[in-house]
């Protein structure tokens, strides 16, 4: 019994890793450019099934593949802000808010048309099945490995957010776009590269999501909403938060699962809403 | 550059409103002027119709973007099918019931929710609405995950023919949609209606001169949520079933309701008129295409909100034809004064407030 | 000290939307020139600012900047040739610190003669605070950080919004002495106030806008204390 629940928790928290990922871009783009992006989830499946293709036409291992479609990844963000998105800011909430719905709908059916709505996963090798045993406990060396590349993105954006000049820049325009403008500072750029940097989280994610788990065209809202939760529970503006946050959902739902697999997901909406009642802020929150 | 300067544009606006009328009259004398089918594609359409009135309501005039209100819909339809299959209440008893079931769930709803702003909220609504599904489907006796039927008598109750029952759900949504685009017009043409107004243009300025800002969003949100509650009804009257998928479905309950007011004009109560009969024109056209439907519609969306953010009915009143309904306040005004709070006018520092969250950045 | 016009503007008429907050104005500024800009609130003195800068509204007339056509550039563009402002309210930015700020003004503008060391050393409290956040800074902190920051952009043209607004004398007084020692630098700089006495008393030049068009103009010198006062209240 307490084998049980000791490996349920440390599945959970390794899982948060991977939650913490899919929350990392969002909490970016929630930051800086004061947006939910709708879409993000479907970007997420969008680039598993991308990076399908590509490793399937290429025979490579879908790691090698992800790497090497990060750049491609920065310039889809990028150029999607730049052409699309940044006509939408400063407008109000609603018209970024219908225009990402307008693209979650239309990746998520074009995927639909495209691949059919099989399941699909991609196969990691031989590092999917390893495992050790610590104790009671058994632990994968895939979500490991997982877990370790979520905290080696959390690490790798605050160092570029408070360490670097484009991070000083993001930051800048974030805190008031238009004083940026007025001195020069020009904020449709940094947006653009804002969600270039989106874009490559996207594309982590997807890398490790399509080799953990099975995808299909239509689950792209459900890890939206997982990415969101972890965005809320860990704080709006910590990204150490998201971490927290992931956490919490994947240990939620895997002690939700113990009781049936429907309240797996369920169990994971009731924390948060119960956490957002007694906790608004968040548990890590700088606000 | 006003329409109603001109005594051929004041004639045009009586002939528009007398057709307006027209075709309320019409419309109630339906089931002797149109067949079933057409009975059938127009109850969709009211039902619809008192869908997209409630979204344009909380979205367009109360600062409120929810994508969750397929929740709300979906308590009405369980409500409903508790109330007579498993408590075998009176079906038209149950009717109102189910509305009054949907507004008290409304109610700790939005008190968790609520905690949230903006794009936080609508996102928040969605977790609502999803909360609501999976307890759905795990309510004993109504078939689970996979739903159940409602049971042939309690679907008698509303008529002991086919045609009988057709022409039954077809003035119930008549009747619904009347009641919603009837009531939305007077909240808004009441002191409600006068704070929503003075809230778009300035928060801050509204708050200080006595507006209850919180009061007022708690209103309209509980506003909707009776209809949306009763537009359950008529759902699962029509599908004769209910099912977590089907009775809170996002695509058909919310996603093509954005479109219709956002295509059709938000914050308008033409608006979601006309985005209706967009939205049944296009689907006539587009029956054949699959999920091509709903690529072009997310397409047509985007270029809207891109384009003419109003809609169709903004570009109306751009050519300065007056509301048909009008809703403003202020006699003297030719065109309607309520602009959608969503699109911020290049006003810098309002719009900014508004827009950016007041939490921290990074 | 060269008095070739640097700056040039000709007919600029300013809208925002249907609002014109700036109406047929000429002005001229030279290098090594202090120009002052004096009026009440709503004279649209700032929106002549953010104009030239290409960041108010919609304008038409021309600005010739060194000969050439200052609106063929973006803002950024325009900062680049050498035209900083100094923002109405500071917009600074607050989650960064005093140094952050600097540094960003010094990344984006021309490179100079003008570096960190150089503004920390007219504004040594800046130094001292470099490292803290620009919200934690008092008001004259805060003013000082914008200076700064459209120094580092080594501009030939130094365009200041109301600096002394909200500050004590003596803060004021601390900023004020380092726009002579600019200007003797060979830099032109347009001074808009609504201290009159300060501003006069520092500038070669002045400009008085009343209602979005320039009322009066000249030497302070050679105009008496009271036709100014007229063409500032419309009297």
């Amino acid at each position: 019994m307490l084998q049980t629940i000791l490996n349920l928790l440390v599945q959970g928290v390794l899982i948060g890793g991977l939650y913490a990922l899919f929350a990392l871009g969002l909490s970016l783009s929630l930051g800086v450019m004061r947006f939910v992006n709708i879409a993000h989830g479907d970007f997420i499946v969008l680039g598993s099934y991308v990076l399908m293709a590509v490793a399937s036409a290429l025979g490579w291992s879908p790691f090698v593949v992800g790497l090497l479609l990060i750049p491609a990844a920065f310039a889809v963000g990028y150029l999607l802000q730049r052409f699309l998105l940044q006509r939408t800011v400063g407008k109000g909430i609603l018209p970024v808010l219908l225009v990402t719905f307008g693209l979650s709908i239309i990746i998520q059916n074009g995927l639909l048309e495209t691949f059919g709505p099989d399941t699909r996963k991609l196969s990691g090798g031989a590092i999917e099945i390893a495992a050790f045993h610590l104790g009671l406990v058994d632990i994968g060396l895939y979500p490991l490995a997982v877990f370790l590349v979520a905290i080696a993105s959390i690490g790798g954006l605050e160092y570029l957010l408070y360490r670097t000049s484009v991070g000083a820049r993001i930051r800048a325009v974030a805190d008031d776009p238009a004083a940026a403008d007025l001195i020069g500072l020009t904020s449709a750029n940094v947006y653009a590269i804002a969600m270039g940097i989106v874009g490559v989280s996207i594309m982590v994610s997807a890398c490790c999501m399509s080799v953990w788990t099975n995808f299909d065209p239509a689950i792209g809202p459900s890890r939206l909403l997982a990415a969101f939760e972890a965005v809320v529970l860990g704080g709006l503006g910590s990204l150490w938060g998201t971490l927290v946050g992931g956490i919490v959902i994947g240990v939620a739902q895997n002690l939700g699962s113990q009781i049936d697999a429907s309240w797996q997901i369920l169990a994971q909406h009731l924390v948060f809403l119960v956490a957002l009642v007694f906790r608004p802020r968040g548990l890590l929150s700088k606000g | 550059m006003n329409v109603m300067d001109t005594a051929r544009g004041r004639i045009g606006l009586a002939v528009a409103r007398a057709l307006l009328a027209a075709s309320l009259l019409a419309a109630i004398a339906g089931p002797w002027l149109f067949g079933a089918n057409q009975q059938t594609v127009l109850t969709e359409f009211f039902t619809l119709l008192t869908l997209a009135m409630m979204w344009n309501l909380l979205a367009g005039y109360a600062d409120i973007i929810t994508v969750g209100q397929q929740g709300f819909v979906g308590v009405g339809a369980y409500a409903f099918f508790g109330l007579t299959a498993l408590a075998h209440l009176d079906a038209f008893l149950a009717v109102p019931l189910a509305a009054i079931i949907a507004t008290l769930v409304a109610i700790p709803t939005m008190a968790v929710v609520f905690r949230l702003r903006t794009a936080y909220l609508a996102v928040g609504t969605w977790v609502a609405a999803e909360v609501m599904m999976l307890i759905a489907g795990k309510l004993p006796g109504f078939g689970g995950g996979s739903g159940t039927s409602l049971p042939i008598p309690i679907v008698k109750q509303f008529g002991s023919s086919v045609l009988g029952r057709v022409e039954v759900f077809y003035l119930l949504s008549l009747a619904l949609a009347v009641m919603a685009v009837g009531s939305t017009w007077i909240l808004l043409r009441s002191r409600i209606g006068l704070g929503l107004t003075a809230m778009r243009d300035n928060e801050e300025a509204a708050g200080s001169a006595g507006v209850d800002l919180i009061l007022t969003r708690v209103i309209c949100f509980l506003f909707t949520a009776p209809f949306l509650g009763l537009a359950g009804v008529l759902v699962t009257l029509e599908k004769l079933r209910v099912a977590p998928s089907a009775s809170f479905s996002i695509t058909d309950w919310t996603i093509y309701v954005i479109f219709i007011v956002v295509i059709g004009g938000i914050g308008s109560l033409e608006g979601p008129f006309i985005g209706a009969v967009v939205f049944f024109l296009l689907r006539e056209y587009l029956a054949g295409f699959g999920t091509w439907y709903l690529i072009i519609l997310g397409t047509i969306s985007i270029l809207v909100i891109l384009i003419e953010p109003r809609g169709i009915w903004g570009v109306c009143r751009k050519w300065g034809i007056p509301d048909l309904i009008p809703v403003s306040h202020f006699r003297r005004a030719r065109s309607a004064v309520i602009r959608p709070l969503a699109f911020a006018d290049k006003v810098p520092a309002r719009a900014e407030r508004r827009s950016h969250s007041r939490r921290s950045a990074l | 000290m060269s008095f070739a016009p640097l700056l040039e503007v000709r007919n600029l008429n300013v809208f925002y939307d249907h609002f014109q907050a700036v109406r047929d104005v000429d002005l001229t500024v030279g290098a090594g020139e202090i120009v002052s800009i004096i009026g009440a609130n709503g004279a649209g003195k700032s929106s002549f600012l953010k104009a030239l800068v290409r960041q108010a509204g919609h304008s038409t007339g021309s600005a010739t900047f060194e000969g050439g056509n200052l609106w063929q550039y973006s803002t950024r563009g325009i900062v680049n040739l050498g035209v900083a402002l100094v923002p109405e309210g500071r917009k600074l930015f607050p989650s960064l610190t005093v140094q952050e700020n600097l540094s960003i003004g010094w990344e984006i503008g021309r490179k100079g003669d003008i570096a960190l060391d150089t503004v920390y050393e007219w504004f040594p409290v800046l130094y001292e605070r470099r490292r803290q956040h620009a919200r934690d800074l008092s008001g004259g902190q805060q003013q000082m950080v914008a200076l700064g920051r459209a120094l580092l952009a080594n501009p030939k043209l130094l365009l200041c919004d109301e600096i002394s607004l909200g500050l004590a004398p003596r803060v004021v007084g601390e900023l004020y002495a380092i726009i002579p020692v600019i200007r003797d630098r060979g830099v032109g700089v347009i001074l808009v106030e609504q201290d009159i006495a300060r501003s006069l008393a520092v500038a070669d030049r002045f400009y008085c806008f009343l209602e979005g068009e320039v009322s009066l103009s000249g030497k302070p010198g050679e105009i008496d204390r009271e036709s100014i006062m007229q063409h500032y209240f419309g009297t």
